[in-house]
Parts: C-alpha cells; structure tokens; sequence
C-alpha cells in the first residue's frame, strides 16, 4: 500500500512537472556582456538558475548542477524577440470576414515547425505567432518561447504574456474583403468603418452586458444576452486587455487607427510594418502608439513604395518606442543583422540598434518585466555570439531559453527535424519564394504580399 | 494676354511640380583625385595612396600619382576605396513594384521567347537604381524571368538616361532548366507527373538546339546563295549566338539532381554556360568543380531548400563550392534591395568563404565569367572608374558609403531612402507647431 503511494505521489509529482515549462541553470563565463539596460560588461558571466537570471557581473560562484559555457572571446545578449511572426503556426488567416476577433493562432500551433529550429539558431527565443493581415480585425495572437523539442503545442506558450490581437489596414483587408469577395472593406473609408461598426456594437454588447448583471441581483427571471466570443473579444480590447498590433503602411490609415483609437478609448496599440511611420513619428509618439518594422523592405507593392530605409532610425529619433521584425521564417534567422541596417541607415548606436531586437519587442509585447535584457530576475533567454551581434561576421554560437541550451552550434545534428516520415522521400522546395505568410490560406492571392 | 498668362501659370505649375518630384540630382564629371586613401585593389593587395580618375577610367594608383591642376581633390584620409561592386543577378529596372503587373517588364508571356532583350525594358528612372547605387553597387546583370527561356539578360552601369548608356557590354541568354522538384508547397503535381513534365521540358530544348542548327546553316548557306528563302524566325535567329557559343547560356537550376542534368547536357551540346542559382551546389560541387562551369550563387541570406538541410545550407553554400574548385560570384537575386548584395557576400564570408573569396565574388569573379575582366571589378590603371569611398569594411552595416563613383562620374549620394529621411527627421511642422 505504501508503494503505491509512493508511486501515485511520483505520478502526481511527474503530472505537476509535465504542467510547468521546463527549466535549467547555466553559468556563461567571462563573456563580453550586453545587457541592454545596463551597458556592457567585458569578462563578465550571467548566471541562470532554474530558468531565472540570479546573476550578471564578474567572476560569479557556480550554482550546484549548472552547465558551466565558456565565452571567452564571445559576445552574451538577451535572446532576440521577433514582434511579428508566422511560424510554428498551421494556418495564419481566417480569412471568411473584415472581423475575425473570435479566433486565436494558440489553438493552431506547431512545435514540429522546423523554423522554429533555425530561428534559435539565429539567436531568438520568443517571438508573436501572429494571425495574418487578410482582415481588418484578424484574430487573437500568441506569444510564443521557441522551446523546440517539446511535441506539446502548449508548450510553447509565454505563459503569463498579456494578450494580443492582429488587425490590418490598407491593401490586403481591402484585396481580400473588397476585391475578392466584393463586401466592405474596398477602401481605406471602408476599413475604418469597420472598426468604428465592430467597437460601437461591442460598447452595445457590453451595456446589455452590464444591464443583465445589473437586472440579475433583483431580477432571477432576467434573460442573459446571447454570449458573443467576437464581442467578448472585442470588449476586452475596449477594457484594455488586449493590445492591438496592427499591420499598416501608409501614413494617412496610422493616422485612421489613432483617431479611432482616441474616440474608443483604447491605448494600447502597436502599429506592424509602418512602413510610413516616419512620416506621422510626432504623432505617433505623442499618443504613446509603438511601431515594429522591417529593416529595408519596400516596393514589394504599391503602399510601400514611399518607404525609406531610415524609418526605424527617424522613428526612434522620435521618440517612438520602435522594433525590427521579421514576418519571416528567413528574416527571423538573421535579425541581429537586420537591426544592424539601422547603422547603415541612420547611425543608430549599438545600444540603439540592439533594442530594436530585445527590450523595444519586448516592451510591444508586454513582456518587457520578463525578457528583452540581462537582468538579476529576468528570464534566462540567451543569445551567445562569435563576434558583436551587429557585425555582418557574427554567428550564433548557442541560445537558451529558461536556461536550457535550446541551440549549440558545436552540439547539434545537421538535421533537426522532430519528426521524420521514412515513408516520403524529401524533395527539394525553394522555400525562399514562398516563405511570406502573412496572406498564406487567402485564396487565389501569391503569398509574396506582406 | 489671357493666354500667356495661362501659360505662365502653367510654367510656374510644371516647375514646383518638378522641385515637388523626387529627383536625386545631377552626376558630374572630370578629374578626381582621391587622396591618401586605404584602396583596396582586391586583385592587387592594399595599397596606401592616391587614386585618380580622368575620362571615365582609374588613371592613376599609388604614391606617384599625378594629377592635372583641375582635378577635383577628396581628401580620404582615414579612409578606403573598393571597387564597386557587381550584382550577376537582379531584376534591376525591370521591375518597380513587383505586385503591380503593370510595372513588372521582367515576366512577359511565353515559353520560349529568347527573341525578348531585357535591355529595351531596363527603365533608368527606376526608383531602385539611386537607392541601388549609393550602397556601392555600381554594376548589375538584369534578367527577364519566367519560361523555360525567358530572353536575354544584360549588364548594365547605374548611371545614365538611356539604356544604351548604362549598357556595361555584356549580355546572356537565360534558361529556367527543367526540373523534376516540386515548384514550391502549392505544387500538387504527382512525382510522375513532375518526371514527365521534366522529360518533355528537355525534349523542347534539345528540339530548339536541331532547329536553331539547321536554321543557322540555310543562314550561312543563304549568305552565299541569296536565292535560298528563309522565312522570319525570331526564336531561331536569337537562339544561333547561343548554339554556336558567341553569346552564353545562362542556366537556371537549383535542385542537386537539375544540377547535374544540366551539366551532363551543357557537355553534350559543348554549350558556353554558366549556372545561375545552384541553391543545392553544395551538394553537388566537385561534379560542377569538375565540368568547370562557373556559377552565380544567391541569395545567400535565406533559407536552406530542404527542411532536412541543416540550418546555414545556404549561407555555407557559396563557400563549399569555392573550395571545391568552382569559380563563384555572389548575386542578391533581386530589385528594389539589390543593396543588400556586400550583405549576401558578409554572410558567406563567415560562414566559410572567407573575407576575400567573398569579396572577389562580387567584383572581379562577375566580371571574369561575364569576360570583362580587363575593364571591371577591380582597382587597376586602365580600368573603368567603378568605384566607392567608404569609412570601413563595406560589407559590414556599420560602415557609411561615401561618395560612389560609376564610368568616372561623380554620383549624387542621394536616393528617395535618403531623401525622406533628410524630410522627416525632424519634420516641420510637426504636432504642436
């Protein structure tokens, strides 16, 4: 009887475990240290203790089991967060109304998403697995931990991380919806009346709401209103729950979304791509709205064809809290380089152009209390590199999520697939062509639309 | 009196229309010296000295340079001097928003269309060229796309109002080789059906070789005889520099297996080629080391062809086939960040190339296998004055390019990028003035 006690408490005990992210403890050694937050700090060490930075300075004591890396001669930066992001995900668009708040990218993701691989091995450790751009109010968001090797999809949730939800103005709502489906929104009027039609019916939903409950206390026979996860949704953006981001391109539809913004209420926004976020910066940063960019894309299609490569460096210029994204499961591999564009394109500083990929993401996302810098508390997110992050011969070296080594470029096997089909030969694919998902499941439209 | 009046409104309209327009200013020419400079020569080692540029052409380099009195001196102290550097890839000119059909003259209709320049459509008021330029990028081959021969690609300097003026003399036919992979995810055709579509895609080749050389011969035979007929054939009359090896077949083709394919019917048919692409070469390289094609490699930055590969294929890929004995240029496979291209060569660089394999596959490699080695590609008397100032390693981001040169003109270190940013740094008005 008492062993099987003992087995039920194992059980118990391994079902608790299973539950929680798992965790370790490493102590990285004599580094050149970039900690963002507090400058940089040559033959330094960062110690992690059981998923949490206990640690950032010189000469540090070995916590007992950890994996002790040496990077000498290295360079130590908190894990790259990419704020806007596709994979790891197995579809990206509803794309069936201008209004899709009801939907989430979490109930859709993909731990076996090889990108997933080859992003750690370009030094990032969390990333926004977006829902697609093809309609105004797309669906719900997930923060994502790229904890590759677990099978369990919940397993690559950033617990805790406040919710967020895709919305898309210009080109592709007005393709999709306008174009295709011949339904509002065909023009940048149409989509902002969509947004002003969705709040106004969810700010009735919630007074029907707040009546009921109010009926309810004196009034047992009170009829609740039909339950809406659309309008659910909706209102938790209105109360503040919810942080908008939102793709956009041109100047005068920025300025759309911030009126309606102001006239709702609402806060906590994030413009996505903003390709001519330079144009309203002022703006822009008088309401407290952020923007996450590509480093240099434009032309790809008529409403970014007045972009400028210094948009991130005129943005955070401005005050703007700015980031560099992907969209990408190429770009994503390589956006240490992309923030270092920023130098090219407006002589950012180093400490500049590195928050582009760590604390600024980090602060869009909400998470900022947790990851985006080396810190005594923080997550032990960590990118190890063979030369400054910023130079164009830096590679990756190794990268740590809640201080286990997720990537180790001496370590890991050339093919890292979780799951392989012995049945099916693998053929080749020029992923680079198709490697856009932002309008990926719209029918009939090539992928290559950001 | 009303009239003129109308006209000179009109007048005033045009002007603050044109000053409203972005233009990015005129390039001059004449003689520059560029003094006291780092010049790296990439063919001849550093040299710590002067460079001076006369009609178009590097006239000078070293410590003895004599330079005539009007020469405009530029100081360049602290600083270096590269050769501009050279795309083999791009669809520069061709293309200005590759969404917009209207705009896109790289992809016309057709199969075989051999018969289509790209040089008539290259547009030299494209928006991309300035943007292109001042990143140190002097020189790009521009290709038409799409078909199993999609027309003839051609070099071509970023600097002036014609076609013909930016025409760097060179030019390709380019071929999209037949594969038997899958296109890409939404391919849903069967393994056999991929196989046969290949088998049939092979056959219209070898067919248009039989045809172009009996077509050449009734031309030759016709040149002796003017009462032989020919009739009008556009395809076989582009096809004949091509089959008789005057003009090079640039090949397309990625897939290890199309490789090799391609290989085995270059030496079949002993065609004048260069393999374009070659995303797999890796794979395959002591096969290409050996068959001593050339190949133009890229993009670089993106991401491996397989999901079995391991993560950096295809940043490794340019540096493997190097080593194996191959002859490689970088391109960046692109239009509108064509810029990107010392990037895609950085990267390569690292990942095992090496700095100065990398180099050289954006300069004088190129300039090699496109035969233009005595005029471009590298710093040396006599050579055109391609070329760029810079204040460090141009293949990092950190680094600022200066001041470009192309054919001895003096560019205009403008671009719309800039532009907008000279605007809207500190934009006037802005919200609270």
């Amino acid at each position: 009887m008492k062993r099987y006690l003992h087995l039920l408490t194992l059980l118990l005990a391994s079902l608790a475990l299973g539950a929680q992210t798992p965790t370790g403890s490493v102590h990285i050694k004599n580094g050149t240290v970039l900690t963002i937050t507090n400058g940089v700090l040559t033959e330094a060490d960062v110690v992690v203790e059981n998923g949490k930075i206990t640690g950032v300075g010189k000469s540090l004591r070995t916590p007992a089991g950890a994996k002790v890396i040496d990077a000498t001669g290295q360079f130590v930066m908190p894990g790259i967060i990419d704020a806007h992001s596709h994979i790891a995900l197995d579809a990206v668009n509803e794309a069936t109304n201008p209004v899709t708040a009801e939907v989430w990218t979490g109930d859709v993701l993909d731990p076996f998403d090889i990108s997933i691989y080859r992003a750690l091995a370009g030094g990032v450790t969390a990333a926004h697995a977006m829902h697609g751009s093809a309609n105004a109010i797309g669906g719900q968001c997930e923060t994502i931990k790229l904890r590759y090797g677990t099978y369990n999809p919940e397993d690559l949730k950033m617990q805790g991380a406040p919710r967020t939800i895709k919305f898309a103005l210009g080109e592709n709502p007005m393709r999709v919806h306008g174009e295709g489906n011949r339904i509002l929104p065909r023009t940048r009027m149409g989509v902002e009346h969509v947004f002003r039609q969705a709040f106004s019916e969810a700010k009735d939903y919630m007074a029907a709401q707040e009546s009921y409950q109010k009926k309810k206390a004196s009034d047992p026979t009170a009829v609740a209103p039909k339950y809406d996860y659309r309008m659910e949704t909706l209102a938790d953006i209105l109360r503040g729950e919810i942080i908008i981001h939102c793709h956009s391109y041109r100047a005068d539809e920025i300025l759309m979304l911030l009126e309606v913004c102001k006239d709702f209420g609402i806060k906590r926004l994030v413009f996505q791509h903003t390709n001519e976020g330079f144009k309203v910066a002022p703006e822009l940063a008088e309401f407290g709205a952020m923007a996450s960019v590509f480093a240099d894309w434009w032309a790809y299609k008529f409403e970014v064809y007045y972009s400028t490569a210094y948009n991130a460096a005129i943005l955070t210029r401005n005050g703007v809290v700015t980031s560099i994204n992907s969209d990408s499961e190429d770009y994503i591999r390589h956006l240490y380089h992309q923030a270092g564009k920023t130098q090219r394109y407006g002589q950012l500083t180093d400490d500049e152009a590195l928050r582009l990929i760590t604390l600024n993401p980090a602060i869009q996302l909400g998470i900022d209390a947790r990851v985006g810098s080396l810190e005594k508390g923080k997550d032990g997110d960590i990118a190890i590199f063979s030369a400054h992050p910023l130079s164009i011969y830096a590679v990756p070296q190794m990268t740590i999520v809640d201080g286990i080594v997720r990537f180790d470029i001496k370590a890991d096997d050339n093919d890292m697939r979780l799951s392989v089909d012995p049945e099916k030969t693998e053929d080749m694919m020029l992923e680079y062509a198709v490697e856009h998902r932002c309008m990926e499941g719209v029918e009939g439209h090539a992928a290559h639309h950001h | 009196m009303r009239f003129s009046k109308i006209f000179l409104f009109l007048g005033l309209f045009l002007t603050t229309a044109g000053l409203a327009a972005q233009v990015v200013g005129k390039a001059t020419k004449g003689a520059f010296l560029l003094k006291n400079a780092t010049i790296e020569t990439v063919t001849k080692g550093t040299v710590k000295g002067d460079l001076l540029i006369q009609d178009g052409k590097i006239t000078g380099i070293g410590t003895s340079v004599n330079a005539p009195a009007d020469a405009k001196v530029i100081d360049c102290t602290g600083k270096f001097v590269y050769p501009g550097f050279i795309d083999g890839g791009t669809n520069l000119g061709l293309v200005e928003v590759s969404s917009v059909s209207l705009t896109d003259d790289a992809s016309e209709i057709g199969d075989i269309k051999p018969f289509l320049s790209s040089l008539t459509a290259v547009n030299p008021s494209a928006t991309a060229i300035p943007v292109t330029r001042v990143s140190g990028v002097t020189t790009v081959l521009t290709k038409p796309t799409g078909g199993l021969i999609p027309g003839t690609a051609s070099l071509i300097n970023l600097v002036g109002y014609s076609p013909t003026e930016m025409y760097a003399g060179y030019q390709a036919m380019q071929m999209n080789f037949p594969s038997s992979g899958a296109r890409g995810r939404w391919d849903r055709r069967s393994e056999e059906d991929r196989k046969k579509d290949e088998d049939k895609k092979l056959k219209e080749i070898n067919d248009l070789w039989a045809e172009t050389k009996l077509f050449a011969s009734i031309s030759a035979a016709k040149a002796k005889d003017p009462s032989i007929r020919q009739t009008y054939n556009p395809t076989l009359e582009a096809m004949a520099p091509v089959v008789d090896g005057s003009m090079a077949l640039m090949i397309e083709v990625d897939r290890d297996k199309d490789i090799l394919s391609a290989l085995k019917w270059i030496k079949e048919n002993k065609v004048n080629a260069v393999l374009s692409g070659c995303a797999e070469g890796w794979r395959v390289a002591k096969e290409i080391a050996e068959a001593k094609v050339p190949v133009i490699t890229g993009p670089v930055i993106s991401i491996p062809t397989r999901q079995s590969d391991r993560y950096d294929q295809s940043y490794t890929n340019p540096g493997i086939l190097a080593k194996a004995g191959v002859q490689v240029a970088i391109r960046s496979n692109n239009t509108e960040n064509v810029r990107d291209l010392p990037f895609h060569a950085g990267f390569a660089a690292a990942y095992g190339m090496g700095r100065q394999a990398a180099l050289e596959a954006i300069t004088i490699v190129p300039a090699r296998i496109m035969g233009l080695e005595k005029e471009l590609g590298s710093l040396e008397v006599g050579k055109t004055a391609n070329l760029f100032i810079c204040d460090g390693d141009p293949m990092e981001t950190k680094t600022q390019i200066e001041q470009v040169f192309i054919q001895g003109w003096e560019i205009p270190m403008n671009s719309r990028h800039s532009l907008l940013y000279d605007e809207f740094l500190e934009r006037s008005p802005g919200v609270k003035n």
